[in-house]
């Protein structure tokens, strides 16, 4: 029987105390443990920077791997054997900065995986430069002066990059996170969550106190969740175009809600053939049988040079 | 005056690469042709001179086929060179015995251009030799200025317009207007008197299925263009082919097929890529058979993540790899320290140089990235680099590649080039029932089942430790790119990283010492010689070629042509370079850089360099000519430049 410890390491955790990333590690434990995946069945595949060290401190597979480049590599992996459960964290710098083209292009596919962003507007462990998705104007305590250049929309790029789960979460509410968080991992096609994140160390602006909305004169947390609204970001006909354009447009609309009233939930949701049924619809064995477990090693190559005859 | 050489003949171009004395030519042999096309790009000179080199090789006699083109896609002035000879031929010639030109340029260029890219190939026709050009252009013999030249004028579209009557397509000339290169082949094969039966099945060959009754239709638009030859020229054409008995059965096969071939063979399971000349072909070709062999092929969003889906899909398990050129190669020098230093079995890179730097020449070749390939990518980490000098050693080198990979777990990269990649030779069938997978020291669920502390980083004294694929229980391991402990998790220790260093180095020991001496260098010729000469890679076929025309000058010449980069043979090339009395390195590129590798790692210097920079292959003549100017005239470094 797998208990919640099993998806844990005795590797000594060197985030800063008090950091969003731990919401967030304990949610992805969390989740593991509920879905009841055998942590050999799951591969946790990471970029650089704090967030890069969440696969050492969750006990499935692990690849921490370069600045921005998670994606292919999680995406190598998984077509080589589709049977294992794929995660991908990482932080926004990591994601939408020098991975941008990645992420644009891994949603593309439609490949099926979970894409789980960090998001705290900063570069925590190069010491608090602005991220890709700090807004413009805004000063955080490292930086001499503030941003000039605009921020990066996560929810709405995804969603026109070809996500089909397209979701926000809170760090510091690790139930809500962990609930989306299955619903990603169980969506077949790729599925990214945007997760708010504290730094506590870097961002002196987007704080848990500043979340929880105590120096606003109504004191009423500035998050709110979608599915509390009867907000329904989920497409019910795959074939009709113009219901995919309106729950596309609404919930490119809704994510540029931010200030006082921030949404969290899910945004869209669509049921797309992933890239694997795309691959097994041109070669039909890769639907039934991972790469790995296929005996590739004794092809006849000889209608090969029977033709260069 | 020259004596006789180069089977009888010699030529020798000025430094612009134009004939400059024609008084050298020789008379013509049986079975001994260079014919070309030329023509804009897009104008079919691919589809002939491929149909025309199969029907060679199906004669019994060898071919050897390569092509120049243009970063354009239609348009620009390309041609494709068949040389074809009862002997055994590695090269190509600077000359050209019977030329077929499908337009203007062909002949004269693009002189009256701004700025001109070339002046045309009447300049490179042999004495003796033919010229089929169009006689709707109204050029008189003058303005071809070869009197010493026969001209064949055809009229294309008529001849074409024939064809098409005949066959009831008269009204879609417009659709069918590029066959008039299936004409002028008809023509070349009348001249040459080659067996029109072999030709017209190679023709049927290339339509297949659907496209039969395009196949019938070329046949007859070849014939027509046969029979205008022998009814309205008399047969004074002194070079001839004729089919000869072989009891081999050959292909005729290029580099990117050859490597396919191996990446099937090898049990290759993922190719990934992203598109760039000379590279593309490959994938295409692995594409083409994905339903035969079950091979996923994905085009990348750049080389980035072409070459690290390739390491991801390493690590979890298949044989996978990536091509591509130069400039990907770049993009690629990040993943491929990741690969290496995550200690990943593969990928397999196979690199198709191409004439750099930056964009440099697309469609031209060259041997300029050899030293990048050692060094790209920031730190220090093993990799293996083996550069094949044929589509034979391609294949047999990619096949092992995949082995290396898995055997020393760290990327492998094969250097080859745009000249191997596009060049058509005849080869027997190559021989693969002997090639064994070894797929190196794999954790199963057993192993880990009794090794509850499994290490996938353990030291060890080869420096390999067992790898295990993720999704096997008990097998549960980190990678990272920072330095690593045992388990594969971040580590500072400064004790950890010294052993990290050395048992990840001691790979490449080991590889050395496991990977057999024939397999890392050929040397051809007598174990003395007056000169030796030493290269690498695709210019094998034009140093062997030529040495058989020095050897007929009584210039005693062997060959060590180097094979493995990294693990670098360094005792084997001073076995053979510390008696050898004149070193001459030959490379494609500008400085030489297998010379400087030598010297590094051996002591040894090269005595003179022969170099070739202008994105064109060495040809078996100037092989020739370069070692002649060396050996004899002395001369330190000697620049080719025929195009």
């Amino acid at each position: 029987m797998l208990e919640l410890k099993d998806y844990r390491t005795k590797v000594h955790n060197d985030w800063c105390p008090g950091c969003g990333d731990f919401g967030i590690l304990n949610a992805i434990q969390m989740a593991l443990f509920e879905m009841k995946l055998e942590p050999h069945d799951v591969a946790i595949f990471s970029g650089i920077g704090c967030s890069g060290k969440t696969p050492h401190f969750v006990n499935t597979y692990g690849f921490h791997t370069l600045h921005g480049r998670s994606l292919p590599i999680a995406t190598g992996a998984k077509l080589a054997n589709t049977a294992l459960t794929v995660i991908a964290v990482g932080g926004d710098g990591d994601g939408y900065g020098i991975g941008a083209g990645h992420f644009v292009n891994t949603g593309r596919r439609n490949l099926d995986f979970t894409y789980v962003v960090h998001d705290n507007q900063v570069y925590g462990l190069t010491k608090g430069q602005a991220a890709p998705t700090l807004p413009k104007g805004e000063k955080t305590k490292s930086m001499s002066a503030p941003a000039i250049v605009q921020g990066i929309n996560p929810i709405a790029l995804a969603i026109t990059a070809g996500y089909t789960f397209v979701a926000r979460s809170y760090a510091l509410d690790v139930r809500h996170l962990k609930e989306i968080l299955k619903a990603a991992v169980l969506h077949k096609g790729s599925a990214l969550v945007d997760v708010l994140q504290t730094c506590p160390t870097y961002n002196d602006i987007n704080t848990k106190e500043w979340y929880a909305g105590t120096e606003l004169p109504s004191k009423t947390p500035r998050l709110y969740k979608l599915e509390e609204t009867g907000y329904d970001g989920v497409v019910k006909n795959a074939q009709d175009m113009n219901e995919i354009n309106e729950k596309k447009g609404q919930a490119i609309i809704k994510s540029f809600e931010w200030g006082e009233k921030i949404p969290i939930g899910l945004f869209y949701r669509n049921q797309e053939p992933t890239f694997e049924e795309m691959i097994a619809s041109r070669m039909p064995v890769f639907k039934e049988v991972p790469l790995t477990k296929q005996d590739l090693f004794h092809r006849d190559i000889s209608p090969i040079f029977e033709s260069l005859t | 005056m020259r004596s006789a050489r180069l089977g009888g003949r010699s030529f020798k171009p000025d430094s612009w690469g134009v004939a400059n004395n024609q008084e050298v030519w020789n008379l013509p042999e049986e079975n001994n042709v260079t014919w070309v096309i030329g023509g804009p790009q897009g104008g079919g000179i691919n589809s002939v001179a491929e149909t025309f080199a199969k029907s060679c090789a199906r004669g019994g006699l060898n071919i050897f086929a390569n092509i120049e083109y243009h970063s354009n896609i239609k348009g620009e002035h390309s041609f494709y060179r068949v040389r074809a000879s009862d002997k055994e031929i590695r090269s190509h010639v600077d000359w050209i015995d019977l030329l077929i030109a499908l337009d203007k340029e062909t002949l004269f260029g693009d002189i009256h251009k701004e700025f001109p890219t070339h002046d045309g190939h009447r300049n490179e026709v042999s004495p003796g030799g033919g010229i089929i050009y169009d006689s709707s252009l109204k050029l008189k013999a003058e303005d071809i200025g070869r009197p010493d030249v026969n001209l064949y004028p055809i009229p294309y579209m008529e001849v074409l317009v024939g064809a098409l009557k005949e066959a009831g397509h008269e009204k879609e000339l417009s659709k069918y207007q590029v066959m008039a290169n299936t004409v002028t082949f008809g023509a070349s094969i009348a001249l040459l008197d080659y067996d029109f039966n072999l030709v017209a099945d190679s023709i049927k060959q290339g339509f297949t299925g659907r496209k039969a009754a395009l196949g019938d239709l070329n046949v007859n638009a070849a014939r027509h263009g046969y029979e205008y030859i022998k009814k309205n020229f008399v047969d004074g054409f002194p070079y001839k082919l004729h089919p000869i008995k072989s009891d081999q059965k050959r292909m005729v096969m290029r580099g990117v097929q050859a490597v396919g071939a191996a990446k099937f063979k090898a049990g290759c399971a993922l190719q990934t890529y992203y598109p760039i000349t000379p590279a593309t072909d490959e994938s295409e070709f692995l594409e083409h058979y994905e339903k035969n062999y079950n091979i996923v092929v994905v085009q990348a969003e750049d080389e980035i993540s072409a070459v690290l889906m390739a390491a991801g899909a390493a690590h979890a398990g298949v044989r996978a790899s990536t091509s591509t050129s130069g400039p990907g190669f770049s993009l690629m020098s990040e993943g491929m320290g990741w690969a290496s230093h995550t200690e990943a079995p593969g990928p397999v890179i196979i690199l198709w140089q191409r004439a750099g730097p930056s964009t440099g020449l697309p469609t031209r070749t060259e041997q300029g990235d050899l030293q990048f390939v050692l060094h790209a990518g920031h730190g220090e980490f093993p990799r293996i680099a083996i550069a094949p000098g044929d589509a034979s050693e391609a294949f047999y080198d990619t096949f092992d590649s995949f082995n290396y990979a898995e055997k020393f777990q760290m990327p492998v990269v094969v250097i080859l080039d745009k000249f191997l990649a596009s060049s058509y030779q005849t080869i027997p069938i190559l021989e693969s029932l002997d090639l064994k997978v070894d797929r190196g020291q794999i954790a199963t669920e057993a192993d880990l089942a009794s090794n509850p502390a499994y290490k996938r980083y353990e030291f060890t004294p080869t420096g390999i430790s067992s790898r295990a694929l993720p999704g096997t229980r008990g097998g549960i391991f980190r990678t990272t790119g920072d330095e690593h402990d045992e388990f594969g998790h971040i580590s500072e220790n400064s004790e950890n990283r010294v052993k990290m260093m050395q048992k990840r180095m001691r790979k490449i020991q080991l590889a050395a010492e496991m990977i057999p001496d024939t397999k890392k260098a050929n040397f051809f010729g007598p174990p003395q010689a007056d000169v030796t000469l030493v290269g690498w890679g695709a210019t094998k076929g034009a140093i062997l070629d030529g040495m058989q025309d020095l050897e007929a000058d009584g210039i005693r010449c062997n060959f060590l042509q180097i094979r493995y980069m990294s693990p670098f043979p360094s005792e084997l090339v001073t076995k053979y370079l510390t008696t050898a009395k004149k070193k001459i390195l030959i490379e494609n590129n500008y400085s030489g850089q297998l010379g400087s590798i030598i010297r590094e790692k051996t002591g040894i210097t090269m005595d003179s360099k022969i170099l070739k920079y202008n994105g064109r292959q060495f040809s078996q003549n100037e092989i020739y000519e370069g070692v002649e100017e060396s050996a004899k005239n002395g001369v330190k470094e000697v620049v080719m430049a025929h195009a």
